[in-house]
């Protein structure tokens, strides 16, 4: 009984705590972003605007959700709702502590690589089920860029894997005891870094959006409560892609003196900060640009790296 | 790479610097002198309005946001009997000042006028006639000018030279 407790707890300490952080990117976003740019960002609802959340929170819950008459409108109902899904479905495989995971998958890499290609759906549909031209074109840059960065991405993952000898993701943090991933799998960092800055669809590589070209792309017709949640859950997968990187080549919760959770929370805000340093530093690329960088250096990189890693253990062991 | 990289640096570097942002109604920005604001009417030395609704302001407003009706005294001095401004259309860009022949339409500094409601912006007569004479001291319209009011005659005005008579032959 107590262990169910336990577990009940676990979940939704996890939930809670992932929207709290979600929304309270809004402000940490925008407050980074300012202080990059030699501003201030919203400093004046609530002590340093963090208040901001809240505001911003009541403004989107009663904003007018409309529905465009001329819009697939179930499929356009259900296209935010995956999103949200996929990247809470995703958390469920990440330990924060020892012991304090939701899921304790033995396949723990697969089932997040699965969930992120279902991410997918949720901006093509919403590309196609707005039925306008400039959110198509977003949904189809969306389809193309995730089915190219996609392809790597697992591939990146399969270095740490082949290391730790298993994809039961506790297993990795454990098996980092001594060295973080990072130091050998440097080149896998890279190029998941680069891949999941590219799954989240956050600047640079935010080309389904592109506000200077497609006006917001896939998201264009979406208002209200429904935009809400294309936008927490990219600032949620933000999240999950720094958990990520913390999990597989930081160590996880691995850390001196400070209590494992803490470890854990500090390396990841770390990520999420450099994700908004890389939104206020970087231009975006060229849409062929991207696509060929991904096929044509990052592939053979990933696949230099399985190669290298793999003959070295190998060799090794 | 390299140059990704170097931007991704200095961007960062940002964080230390001084911030361009003005905290506005904490601290305030300098305002030079002749800043073109609100809009105001003003007095001649004598207290009286200095307008004389002659409508120039209005036909000089790019965005037409000036509404006057001219009346009369009894001893012949115009005076507008209303004079709106609507002030949410307002551009702010001078025209009236400049066109205004007696230096009555004088626009000030003042430019923190928000209101919650829009009727709020639009100011009567009363709102826009100020105690003082504004950037133009010591300046009288009807000294000057060849009018003939109750307590002075034609050609009595400073400067004035008596009117001619056109019946008479002599230079």
């Amino acid at each position: 009984m107590s262990e169910t407790l336990q577990h009940i707890v676990i979940v939704f300490g996890i939930l809670f705590g992932l929207l709290t952080l979600a929304a309270g990117l809004i402000w940490i976003e925008r407050r980074l972003l300012g202080v990059w740019q030699n501003r201030y960002g919203p400093n004046r609802v609530g002590p340093l605007g963090i208040f901001i959340v809240l505001a911003d929170m009541i403004k989107i819950f009663f904003k007018e959700d409309w529905i465009p008459p001329f819009a697939d409108k179930k499929v356009f109902v259900i296209a935010p709702t995956i999103i949200m899904f996929v990247v809470l479905m995703s958390w469920a495989v990440v330990p924060v502590a020892p012991g304090v995971v939701v899921l304790d998958l033995n396949v723990g890499i697969l089932f997040f690589l699965a969930m992120s290609s279902i991410g997918i759906y949720s901006t093509v549909l919403a590309g196609w089920a707005s039925n306008n031209k400039y959110s198509l074109l977003g949904g189809l840059r969306m389809s193309a860029q995730m089915f190219s960065y996609e392809v790597f991405m697992g591939l990146s993952l399969m270095g740490v894997v082949i290391m730790a000898g298993s994809f039961n993701l506790t297993d990795i943090v454990n098996a980092q005891k001594n060295m973080w991933f990072v130091v050998p799998q440097f080149l896998g960092f890279i190029i998941f870094f680069i891949a999941g800055l590219a799954e989240s669809h956050r600047l640079p590589f935010d080309m389904p959006e592109a506000e200077s070209e497609l006006i917001a792309g896939f998201h264009s017709e979406y208002s209200g409560m429904k935009f809400g949640m294309f936008f927490v859950g990219e600032y949620v997968g933000v999240t999950l892609i720094s958990a990520f990187i913390v999990t597989l080549f930081f160590g996880g919760w691995h850390g001196p003196v400070l209590p494992p959770f803490v470890w854990f929370f500090l390396k990841m805000m770390f990520f999420i900060c450099l994700f908004v340093l890389l939104r206020a530093a970087l231009p975006r690329p060229r849409y062929d640009q991207l696509l060929s960088y991904g096929w044509k250096i990052l592939l053979p990189l990933a696949l230099l790296n399985i190669v290298v890693t793999g003959g070295l253990v190998l060799a090794f062991e | 790479m390299v140059s990704l990289l170097k931007s991704l640096w200095y961007v960062f570097l940002h964080m230390f610097q001084k911030r361009v942002t003005v905290q506005y109604p904490e601290e305030k920005n300098y305002l030079p002198p002749r800043w073109r604001g609100r809009i105001v009417l003003t007095r001649d030395p004598d207290g009286e309005e200095r307008c004389v609704a002659c409508y120039l302001c209005s036909v000089a407003c790019p965005v037409d946001c000036i509404a006057l009706a001219a009346t009369e005294e009894e001893d012949g001095r115009r005076y507008p009997d209303f004079f709106r401004i609507n002030f949410s259309r307002c551009i702010y860009c001078g025209y009236c000042e400049e066109a205004c022949p007696t230096y009555a339409i004088q626009l000030i500094p003042d430019f923190e006028m928000a209101e919650y409601n829009r009727q709020n912006m639009v100011y009567e007569k009363e709102h826009l006639l100020i105690n003082g004479e504004g950037k133009y001291h010591g300046y009288n319209f009807y000294k000057y000018a060849g009018l003939e009011l109750k307590n002075k005659g034609k050609g009595e005005g400073e400067n004035e030279a008596p009117p001619v008579d056109p019946k008479s032959l002599m230079p």
